[in-house]
């Protein structure tokens, strides 16, 4: 499904990301870990095509995404950048039908109206949707954001950070959420976290990077244990089992 | 989970209610579109007292120029504002006029006064929209390429390639022979009291082209407003469609400077109207409300000025007056961010 094979990238000399490889194949949850710098956003955007790909190569479904038309790969691979400042004025309705236009390009048809019905349901935002988007509050607007992403049904769902101005009850609905979109729609989501407990909580494997390579990648237990933590983000911390669910906590 | 839409709050909701505009987009469009008839209709009967065999043809060119003109405006600045990404930038405000007014004058220089003579002002037109569609592109759109997100630096230059362009354009007209010189002149100071009708047959079919492309490109555009990455994204190539655009938006400039001359802040004012009475939701919507804006703005301007107020050559200047105070009011209200 995606696939990242030495993916490197250059700002000046420096390489922010370092022969990153990944491979994705199966649904599931993989969360991408490290502390801020470590070259995720980056790493996430090369294999979405949002940036150039210095060295190394990126395919999802086996197209190489340098080479393959945009709009083929819109309908396989969707994503989420960290930021996202819009022209329009939107509601919620219309940006979520933003993502059927891999699918509908601009006619919305009934079958894409119950698509951005079924995302808004999803994230529960029917009762916000013909709200516009600057009168909603940061999260609700992060909500949004990824009912669009859902709206374009890809199979394959990159989400940058998507925890950013999400309270505990929200942040927690939406790793539920992202945990569905996996089990119950077959996707195969990476997501990147700066939360360790939230990797722990909801993904299947946890992908490790610092100073732009992965230094780690492996299921929950493997990747979340002191070593290697402290390893990557050069700090000591304790990692324990509370009620079966790993947790990681920093030392005073 | 089951709460998580709970946190809508009940006071912005009704808040919400009271700024939901009460005309939908299609009935001030409908409403626009009457105005602007009603306009156009003034324009050509009134003080007619009856003499139609000689006011018709006088002034049927003249409005039809001014539609094609206000039209050019509003569509190349609307659409401008969405390569840039911000509702401050239009092509005049970065020197796209000027440019213009430098390539007139740099044919006339290198061609000379036989060229002039001989030639048709079509193919000079024609010319002069090739030349300006490659400097556009080479200028503009390496400045657009991977995103216009640094809007300081953008206006900066823009104001400093405006200047650059007029210069040399003043510097070429003082080289030039005298005799070329008058032939430019009468180009050169185009406005809206002596609107070049001469181009008018060939400025439609240039302006009716474009449309229709940027018609088949209204989605995309849509598509760009959210962004080069969601637009990326979503299958829509940034890069291709801002150069495409950009191309377009050259020819569109081309014809309204080659018929009224360089009019700085007019584009500005009326996507800002547009925006302000239709929202921004569909490039469809904005661009119609954008173009009748400015032909009520042309036609009902000069219908007054002229017919009723006895001045005649005054719209330019209270166009970019008011065109101005928007310009100042925008960066004033909410800062260049
Ligand atoms: N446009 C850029 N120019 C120069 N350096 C950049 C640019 N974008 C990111 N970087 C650098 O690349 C590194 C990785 O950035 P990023 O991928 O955003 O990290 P993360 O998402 O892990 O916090 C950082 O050191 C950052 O400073
Ligand atoms: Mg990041």
């Amino acid at each position: 499904m995606i696939e990242a094979a030495a993916l490197t990238k250059f700002y000046g000399e420096t390489r922010v990301v370092d022969r990153a490889s990944l491979t994705l194949t199966t649904p599931g949850v993989t969360a991408i870990i490290g502390p801020n710098g470590a070259g995720k956003s980056t790493l996430l955007s090369m294999i979405a095509r949002l940036l150039p790909i210095d060295e190394g190569r990126a395919f999802v479904d086996g197209l190489d995404v340098t080479r393959t038309k945009g709009a083929d790969l819109a309908r396989r691979i969707s994503v989420l950048r960290q930021e996202n400042g819009l022209l329009a004025r939107l509601t919620v309705r219309d940006l979520i039908g933003f993502g059927r236009f891999p699918h509908s390009r601009g006619r919305l048809t009934a079958a894409d109206h119950a698509k951005i019905d079924e995302a808004l349901a999803f994230l529960e935002l029917g009762p916000l949707a013909g709200r516009y988007l600057d009168e909603l509050s940061g999260g609700q607007r992060q909500r949004a954001f990824v009912a669009m992403v859902l709206a374009q049904d890809t199979r394959a769902i990159l989400l940058d950070e998507p925890l950013n101005n999400l309270d505990i009850r929200h942040a927690v609905s939406m790793m539920r959420l992202v945990r569905r979109a996996a089990d119950e729609l077959g996707k195969v989501v990476v997501v990147v976290l700066h939360d360790i407990n939230f990797a722990s909580a909801f993904a299947d494997r946890v992908v490790a990077m610092r100073d732009g390579r992965i230094v780690a990648d492996g299921p929950v237990e493997a990747v979340v244990t002191e070593a290697v933590i402290e390893a990557v983000f050069g700090l000591p911390v304790m990692v324990r089992e509370i009620e079966g669910q790993r947790s990681c906590l920093f030392r005073r | 989970m089951a709460e998580i839409a709970g946190d809508r709050l009940p006071a912005a909701a009704s808040r919400n209610e009271m700024r939901r505009p009460a005309r939908s987009p299609r009935r001030t469009l409908a409403l626009l579109a009457l105005l602007a008839l009603f306009c156009s209709a003034l324009f050509m009967t009134l003080g007619a007292h009856g003499n139609w065999s000689f006011v018709l043809p006088f002034r049927a060119p003249k409005l039809a120029a001014m539609i094609v003109v206000g039209h050019a405006i509003a569509l190349s600045t609307v659409v401008f504002q969405t390569l840039s990404g911000n509702r401050i930038l239009t092509p005049s405000i970065m020197g796209f006029d000027t440019l213009y007014a430098l390539i007139q004058t740099l044919i006339v220089f290198l061609a000379g006064t036989t060229f002039l003579a001989v030639s048709d002002p079509r193919l000079i037109f024609a010319a002069e929209t090739v030349v300006m569609i490659l400097f556009a592109l080479g200028l503009y759109g390496s400045l657009l390429k991977g995103g216009a997100r640094d809007l300081f630096r953008l206006l900066l230059v823009g104001v400093i390639l405006g200047v650059l362009f007029r210069s040399l354009a003043g510097f070429l007209q003082r080289l030039i022979d005298p005799n070329a010189f008058v032939v430019l002149q009468d180009r050169l100071y185009a406005s809206f009291n002596s609107i070049d009708t001469e181009l008018l047959a060939i400025a439609f079919v240039a302006i009716g082209i474009v449309t229709l492309i940027f018609w088949r490109l209204l989605p995309l555009l849509d598509v760009l407003a959210l962004g080069r990455d969601i637009a990326t994204s979503l299958g829509v190539d940034p890069d291709r469609l801002t150069r495409v655009s950009l191309g377009l938006v050259a020819v569109l400039v081309s014809v309204s400077t080659a018929l009224v001359g360089p009019v700085t802040f007019f584009g500005l004012l009326v996507a800002s109207l547009a925006v302000a009475l239709v929202g921004s939701r569909r490039h469809a919507e904005t661009l119609a409300a954008a173009s009748l804006i400015a032909v009520i703005c042309l036609v009902g301007g000069q219908t007054i000025l002229e017919r009723v107020l006895g001045f005649d050559t005054a719209l330019g200047i209270v166009i970019e007056f008011f065109g101005g105070v928007v310009f100042l009011a925008i960066v004033m209200r909410r800062g260049l961010t």
